[in-house]
């Protein structure tokens, strides 16, 4: 399947399907970084993860449509602010649900997951009948269209730089919050003694409902992200859904690094794959490996040890 | 093993209930048109009674009972689709005597993996065999390596999507997202009209009925008590002597076949097969049939699907935009409020209004309890 290219064209092609596949990290590694918190850290399986990212895409959508008609001088800039509003909308509605719902499931982590499909279901028509069912595109400010110019044959679209720089934005501040801040020890604390924590003065449910707000917000921005790259409708949450909770299983569901790692090589693979067969088989061998490898080592990529 | 009985009395009416709405009340009342739908709703239930073994006694929740739902189906519409297409049928077709699909992907020759289907006994045994052994080498691999809980939940999904994205990536062989349509016989005989349609509701509510026993002599024998022994406190289990992985295996391959005789039923009774039973969204939905019939429950299992399914039929028609707020909300409500589901509100509520209207006419038997009512509760 190499023979029809020659040596450069080769690595040109490398190169290119490797930053789509650098691209796809990033959206991978932003919705993965919210749910290695809610999942790998609480242990709660949040099936409408998908859902809270796309809020952060409509809010994301909204601001866009707002700043053109009422503030079109400030256009180019409003990114930022809807990075922020949507990481505000989705934590706060991340805290919401934790207090109506989550709240009362933690002894049974498959029944929340049952709960939180229900609210994804909830969410999407809620999407459907407030925004319509056809998928909306954000415009994109005049600085972030267009290409770099790497070589004669290699270019990269700004967008896409731009969302990978996020990417690495953001996760330099979450592993600082789970790993330097005082909140963030507490967390940590919570996860591997609740009863311990709980005795030491650690006030453990609003731990809860805090750390589940930050992995919703950090959803809210990935969606945010996301609509610099793709389109966003109703049920654009759902089609990441289990590839972001494979990326966190296969990471090892309590490891940061691990995460990062498992997104890079499941994108890298994927969009490697993609160029020399139908997008639909390289999909098919990737997640194939992916759950294969999860067979013969269930515990993932980086796992934590903790005595149980 | 003294109470090594299949049924109490008062499963032993509820299955005569069941038996008497299901093959009399029904035909009766609904037409044909009707009929066939409950057929399609009762092929769910299947895979509901599955899940009430695997997931309400053996604790393992499987998110991907859609793919064996779909192997099932597919094994049966393939041998139906290469009757439907004999060379008389498909003479227009640039290579005759292969499925239309094929030829409309320039396929010229029957792929071998489907030569063997043209045996209606290969085919059998296939509904059977393709996802039991499935479920084996999933269940083996998890199982073996004490992967439980939410990971077998997530792996399972996984495995859901794999397969969705193959059988429509793969096209030529497998029909793609359209699925196997326009089958016409079995061995000759006229799958569709009416009078076909009648006596394969029948011959569906006679394997329900079947599945129904195997489930409850799993429920009553010394493998039931140690599946739910299992799901309460796997260690104790474990520590006890009994290999956790091998009954976890077994369960988890019942399901699996019961939602593979589903499918193939829902081939036969419905005509056609597609991806879209397969995938990861109708896998979660048949696990909320069970949630709601009561995930302990085998009766409640077969109840909840016909009224989830004919909630949704009647909600989707009228209101299609509230149908989805209803799916939801009852994933949550069933979760929060009713985690037994119907099972648990008839054992809670209905069942002792009915023992008491019956106890204050006749003395109590000897040697009965409260606790050997309700399903499933630490009774003995």
């Amino acid at each position: 399947m190499f023979g029809d290219y020659s040596l450069g064209d080769l690595g040109s092609i490398f190169v290119m399907q490797g930053f789509a596949g650098l691209i796809l990290f990033s959206v991978y590694v932003l919705m993965a970084l919210g749910l290695a918190i809610i999942f790998g850290q609480m242990g709660v399986i949040n099936m409408a993860h998908g859902e809270f990212m796309i809020l952060g895409a409509y809010v994301t959508w909204m601001t866009s449509n707002f700043f053109q008609s009422y503030l079109p001088s400030l256009f180019s800039g409003y990114f930022f602010l809807a990075m922020i509003l949507a990481f505000v909308a989705s934590g706060a509605l991340g805290m919401l649900v934790e207090w109506v719902l989550i709240r009362h499931l933690y002894k049974r982590p498959l029944d929340t997951l049952l709960a939180t499909w229900g609210l994804s279901l909830i969410l999407q028509q809620a999407y459907r009948s407030v925004f319509g069912a056809r998928e909306v595109g954000v415009e994109l400010p005049q600085w972030m269209l267009g290409s770099l110019h790497v070589s004669d044959s290699i270019e990269v679209p700004i967008n896409g730089v731009f969302v990978m720089c996020l990417t690495v934005l953001i996760t330099v501040a979450v592993a600082y919050v789970m790993y330097k801040s005082r909140w963030g020890r507490q967390v940590r604390a919570v996860v591997q003694n609740r009863i311990m924590a709980g005795a030491v003065g650690i006030n453990t449910e609003k731990v809860d409902r805090y750390t589940f707000g930050l992995g919703c917000g950090i959803a809210g921005v990935a969606g945010s992200a996301f609509t610099m790259i793709g389109s966003t409708g109703p049920t654009s949450g759902q089609l990441y859904i289990v590839d972001t909770f494979l990326v966190v299983v296969f990471g090892g569901a309590a490891s940061l690094i691990g995460t990062i790692a498992s997104a890079f090589s499941i994108s890298q693979t994927q969009s490697t794959l993609e160029f020399f067969l139908s997008g639909s088989m390289a999909k098919v061998l990737t997640l194939l490996a992916v759950v294969g490898i999860l067979m013969l080592r269930p515990q993932g990529l980086f796992a934590l040890k903790v005595r149980k | 093993m003294t109470d090594n009985r299949f049924f109490n009395r008062s499963e032993l009416i509820g299955i005569l209930l069941l038996a008497v709405f299901l093959v009399v009340i029904l035909p009766l009342t609904l037409d044909v048109f009707r009929l066939n739908l409950v057929a399609k709703y009762l092929t769910y239930a299947f895979v509901a009674l599955g899940l009430v073994v695997c997931w309400g006694y053996g604790g393992i929740l499987s998110l991907g009972q859609g793919v064996f739902f779909g192997l099932g189906g597919y094994c049966m519409a393939m041998f139906l689709k290469l009757e439907a297409s004999s060379v008389e049928n498909t003479k227009i077709q640039s290579t005759p005597g292969i499925p239309d699909f094929m030829d409309w992907n320039q396929i010229t020759s029957l792929p071998l993996f489907w030569k063997p289907f043209n045996s209606l006994t290969f085919t059998i045994a296939a509904i059977i065999l393709v996802p039991g052994i499935f479920a084996w080498i999933i269940g083996t691999a998890m199982f073996k390596r004490r992967v439980g809980g939410t990971y077998f939940a997530i792996i399972t999904q996984a495995v859901a999507a794999i397969l969705t994205i193959l059988i429509v990536g793969q096209q030529g062989y497998t029909g793609g997202i359209n699925g196997m349509t326009d089958l016409r016989t079995l061995k000759g005989w006229d799958i569709r009209p009416d009078h076909a349609k009648v006596v394969l509701y029948f011959f569906e509510v006679g394997c329900l009925f079947v599945c129904i026993m195997i489930a409850q002599f799993i429920r009553h024998s010394k493998l039931g008590r140690i599946l739910v022994a299992m799901r309460e406190k796997e260690d104790r289990v474990r520590f006890s002597g009994y290999s956790v992985a091998n009954f976890k295996i077994f369960a988890f391959c019942i399901a699996a076949i019961f939602a593979a005789i589903g499918g193939a039923m829902f081939a036969l009774n419905v005509g056609f097969m597609s991806p879209s039973f397969v995938g990861i969204v109708p896998s979660i939905e048949m696990v909320i049939y069970t949630a709601v019939g009561g995930r302990l429950s085998i009766l409640g299992a077969v109840y909840g699907t016909l009224l989830v399914n004919f909630a949704k039929t009647s909600l989707s028609e009228t209101f299609p935009e509230l149908w989805l707020f209803g799916l939801g909300g009852l994933f949550i409500a069933v979760v929060l409020a009713f985690p037994n589901g119907l099972a648990g509100i008839w054992g809670d509520y209905v069942q002792p209004r009915i023992d008491g209207l019956i106890s204050s006419r006749k003395p109590k038997p000897a040697g009965w309890t409260e606790g050997s009512v309700a399903d499933g509760a630490p009774a003995e």
